[in-house]
């Protein structure tokens, strides 16, 4: 048992950092092939980050960790929602413009405005549900589709509501009122920037992933659906609800994602928020093996690469985009490390029990001998 | 380990018979034959030579050919075009093709043509396409995987005169079978494999059925036999005119009159895809029937959710456990949530009681004699018997009127298949209703109390077990006995009987990947 647990957790440590080595050679295969200094690349990849730094790449983690999330709810269903993006991207719209109203005081204006974001986003999400189960249509489609959908209509209605920002080209919605304004903590020493106030919502996010997941009759009824449809409606799961549940939920979490950026650093939704949240999320979901604590690791990760690639350029020469060749060979490779320790898993377990059942016999058939 | 001292020689023009229970090692000795696995140690001599098999192809260029169990055939396809597929070089796949399979099939007796669509065809037909198939490619051994299993009687007769057609033409045949009186009839040699090592090799003339099977299991062999009735004449479970319209008009199932009574066993026979597969659909809530009704106790759940009907007593043992019964890549505990997840003791409230659940199972793996390590592995490590008695109990501490059980001792070990006997006969005594569809005319015979034959989604024949033959029943089955009304010319309904399968499909043929995990051994 606990053999079979070590073994276990072993394995799934073995994985990504197997997927970590080939990334770092496979790069520095490129690196050279294409007479690019790599030593100079890996001394300013791996130098010690400073304080400041230390405070984005968690930042950054932050919002990364609220992307996978939402991905991984689909993903234990068998769902693949590329549409986080949209999501998100609706979701803080709809959030932004409705804070930027200051209808509500201070923090039930961020309260509200989240549930706002949460409806949003689940409700783009809907859509796609609703053509899967009355239609058929594939979510990974739909999803797609919906993105390009989303940041058009997003778009259309931020040139509706518009105002622009003071001394800039940039437009936003209405920035929103100071009270309602989160200006962080100081957890790094050193650090003269702040980590979002909104680290709580990732944790509580993480918290009730695990906690619905892994606890509830829901959560089994989903992870039933996903490990194997044929058994979960024989079980007596409702798919087509469960598919249209588990598609609303991840669109609500992804209209959660924009959230620490808008009241910790932004305040406002415009042409400058951040974009692609929603593509890393699926990177890091697998990397993460759709775990809450495996995921909140991968997400530091990415947010780690992400930040020490600024100095790419001005140490190295090299331009910071070079960090998406290595974030893709790390999800290529751990795609296929997974799945080799997945069966290496399996076929160890069949073993073992094969071995432990014929001790058993054995052991039986002594004391038989003895007792004769 | 799956073999070990596995030695026996087969002779040339013969037909050698592999017999041995579930789980004996059959399967991994065919695929070592095949080069679908590597032995550990020993050799493989084909006419005297030594051969390395590393790949199905190597076994092909040795001349030995398989034929599955379950049929590797491109429905969509005509006979040619499925004989060709992969063998382009041979002979093309033109006019070159179909008269080399023409003359195939005119040397051995085997009556096909090439420009039938497989889709038309019965099991017996597909079968003999599998045939072709092996000997197109130049096969002189062939190695033919318990082919019995799909056939009913009477095509049996006309399998075992292709095989002597292909003996008489100096081909071998090596035949895996555990149907004894089947391999006495057809085998010149019978090796005989136990936990993975032959353990006698007897010429057919020499032994009876009795002693083979006693050889086979090493000891006494169980039957499955009912004591005296236990039936009441309350109903628990009535269908009445059930009607399930299928996609190209006809129906799948069609006026299905049923009453199962507290203490009985209804089997239902039939060939494969004859609506068996429905009729527990629609009784189980996966399936809204078109028209009439079903009735637990009284109560009309003719529209209930599967899991209301779950909920309500009735346990449920599917025919394809990889598919519908677990999940195979989590822990047993979580297995025996499975299907009962509203229901104590594996939840409170909205939350898994993983206490309840864990300590249940535990209760289940000693009653039920699961034999596991332990509750924590998962259900896809287990053999395929351990998997069906953890099943079965599972269903039984929640069955409290119906159980519908299909196929409930396919894949499993002769231990494990005593063992669900017993438990659907204590099921039985203890009052429930219990609906039995298999495959295996003696369990149907044996464990009955009322036999209904099932032919193209109608219920057309009622049998006593206490009189009736397999004889009898197959000929029910394929609509040969005349039984069914409306039924064409009886020669052609035998293969009619067979077109279902392709309606169904997948369902029907229990995953490939089935028989990989079955024997971890």
């Amino acid at each position: 048992m606990t053999n079979a647990n070590l073994r276990r957790a072993l394995l799934s440590i073995a994985a990504p950092i197997l997927a970590l080595f080939v990334a770092f050679l496979l790069t520095s295969l490129v690196l050279m092939a294409l007479g690019d200094p790599v030593k100079d690349v890996w001394i300013t990849m791996l130098s010690k980050p400073k304080p400041r730094q230390i405070t984005n790449i968690v930042n950054g983690a932050i919002v990364l960790y609220l992307s996978a999330i939402a991905v991984a709810v689909g993903f234990k269903m068998n769902l693949f929602n590329i549409g986080v993006d949209g999501q998100y991207r609706v979701g803080s719209f709809a959030a932004a413009l409705f804070a930027g109203q200051a209808w509500l005081p201070g923090v039930l204006n961020i309260l509200v405005a989240i549930v706002v974001a949460m409806v949003a986003g689940g409700f783009w999400a809907s859509i796609a549900a609703y053509l899967k189960v009355k239609r058929g249509v594939s979510e990974v489609i739909s999803t797609i589709m919906l993105n390009a959908i989303a940041t058009g209509v997003v778009s259309w209605l931020l040139l509706k509501v518009a105002v622009r920002t003071a001394g800039s080209n940039a437009i936003g919605t209405k920035t929103i009122p100071e009270s309602s304004q989160l200006e962080g903590w100081k957890l790094i020493p050193g650090a003269s920037n702040r980590i979002y106030s909104l680290l709580l919502l990732a944790v509580i996010v993480g918290l009730l992933y695990w906690f619905v997941l892994g606890k509830t009759r829901f959560g089994f009824d989903l992870r039933a659906t996903g490990s194997s449809e044929t058994a979960a409606v024989a079980s007596g799961v409702k798919v087509k609800r469960m598919v249209m549940t588990s598609m609303i939920a991840s669109g609500a979490l992804a209209g959660l994602i924009g959230m620490p950026l808008l009241f910790g650093q932004d305040h406002s939704y415009g042409t400058t928020f951040q974009a692609g949240l929603g593509f890393a999320g699926i990177g890091i979901a697998l990397l993460g093996r759709n775990h809450p604590v495996g995921i909140a690791f991968a997400a530091l990760l990415w947010s780690y690469l992400d930040t020490q690639a600024n100095g790419l350029q001005i140490r190295a020469g090299v331009a910071p985009e070079l960090v998406y060749i290595i974030q893709g060979i790390i999800l290529f490779a751990v795609v296929i490390a997974y799945e080799g320790t997945r069966r290496l898993d399996i076929r160890l377990e069949q073993q073992r029990v094969a071995r432990e059942l014929a001790a058993q016999r054995a052991a039986v058939r002594d004391q038989e001998g003895a007792v004769a | 380990m799956a073999n070990k001292d596995i030695s026996f020689a087969v002779r040339r023009g013969t037909v050698h018979a592999l017999v041995g229970e579930n789980g004996a090692g059959k399967s991994t000795l065919m695929k070592i034959l095949y080069g679908v696995q590597r032995q550990d140690e020993g050799t493989i001599k084909v006419n005297g030579s030594e051969v390395t098999l590393h790949s199905p192809s190597d076994a092909i260029d040795a001349g030995i050919g398989m034929v599955f169990q379950h049929f590797m055939l491109a429905d969509n396809l005509t006979v040619l075009e499925n004989v060709v597929l992969g063998a382009e070089k041979l002979h093309g796949i033109g006019g070159g093709a179909r008269a080399e399979i023409r003359r195939i099939a005119e040397d051995f007796g085997l009556d096909v043509d090439p420009d039938d669509l497989v889709a038309d065809l019965g099991v017996g037909d597909r079968q003999r396409v599998e045939i072709l198939k092996v000997l197109y490619r130049g096969a002189k051994i062939l190695i033919l995987d318990e082919p019995t299993a799909v056939l009913v009687p009477q095509e049996v007769d006309e399998l075992f005169d292709n095989l002597r057609e292909l003996k008489a033409e100096g081909l071998t045949v090596i035949f895996i079978s555990h149907k004894l009186d089947e391999v006495l009839s057809v085998a010149d040699d019978i090796t005989v494999i136990r936990r993975g090592t032959t353990v006698a090799s007897v010429d057919p003339s020499e032994v009876n059925a009795r002693q083979l099977a006693e050889l086979m299991v090493g000891s006494q062999l169980p039957t499955p036999e009912t004591s005296e009735s236990t039936v009441t004449d309350r109903v628990v479970l009535s269908m009445r005119d059930i009607t399930l319209a299928g996609g190209e008009g006809r129906d799948l199932l069609h006026d299905i009159d049923l009453d199962i009574h507290a203490g009985e066993i209804v089997g239902v026979a039939g060939v494969e895809g004859n609506g068996q597969a429905e009729l527990v659909e629609v009784i189980m809530g996966m399936r809204e029937p078109t028209a009439g009704t079903v009735h637990l106790e009284g109560t009309d759940i003719s529209d209930w959710e599967v899991r209301e009907i779950r909920e309500a007593g009735v346990g449920y043992i599917p025919e394809d456990r990889h598919r519908h019964g677990l999940l195979l890549e989590a822990p047993l505990w979580e297995n025996r949530i499975l299907g009962h997840q509203t229901e104590r003791p594996n939840v409170k409230g909205g939350l898994i009681d993983a206490r309840g659940a864990k300590s249940d199972t535990e209760r289940i793996v000693r009653e039920y004699d699961v034999r596991t390590p332990s509750i924590f592995v998962t259900a896809g490590s287990l053999s395929g018997g351990n998997q069906q008695k953890l099943i079965v109990g599972r269903e039984m501490s929640h069955a409290s009127k119906v159980l519908v059980a299909s196929h409930p001792t396919r894949g499993v070990d002769v231990g494990a298949q005593s063992a669900i006997w017993d438990l659907m006969r204590q099921a039985r005594h203890e009052g429930l209703g219990v609906l039995l569809i298999s495959a295996d005319l003696e369990e149907l015979i044996g464990l009955s109390d009322t036999i209904r034959v099932i032919l193209r989604g109608r219920l057309t024949g009622t049998f006593d077990p206490d009189t009736v033959t397999s004889q009898d029943l197959g000929a029910a089955m394929t609509g040969a006995d005349g039984s069914h009304g409306d039924a064409p010319a009886p020669a052609d309904a035998g293969g009619d009987a067979a077109y279902p399968d392709s309606l169904t499909g997948p369902a029907l043929a229990p995953s490939p990947a089935a028989d990989d995990i079955e024997d971890p051994r």
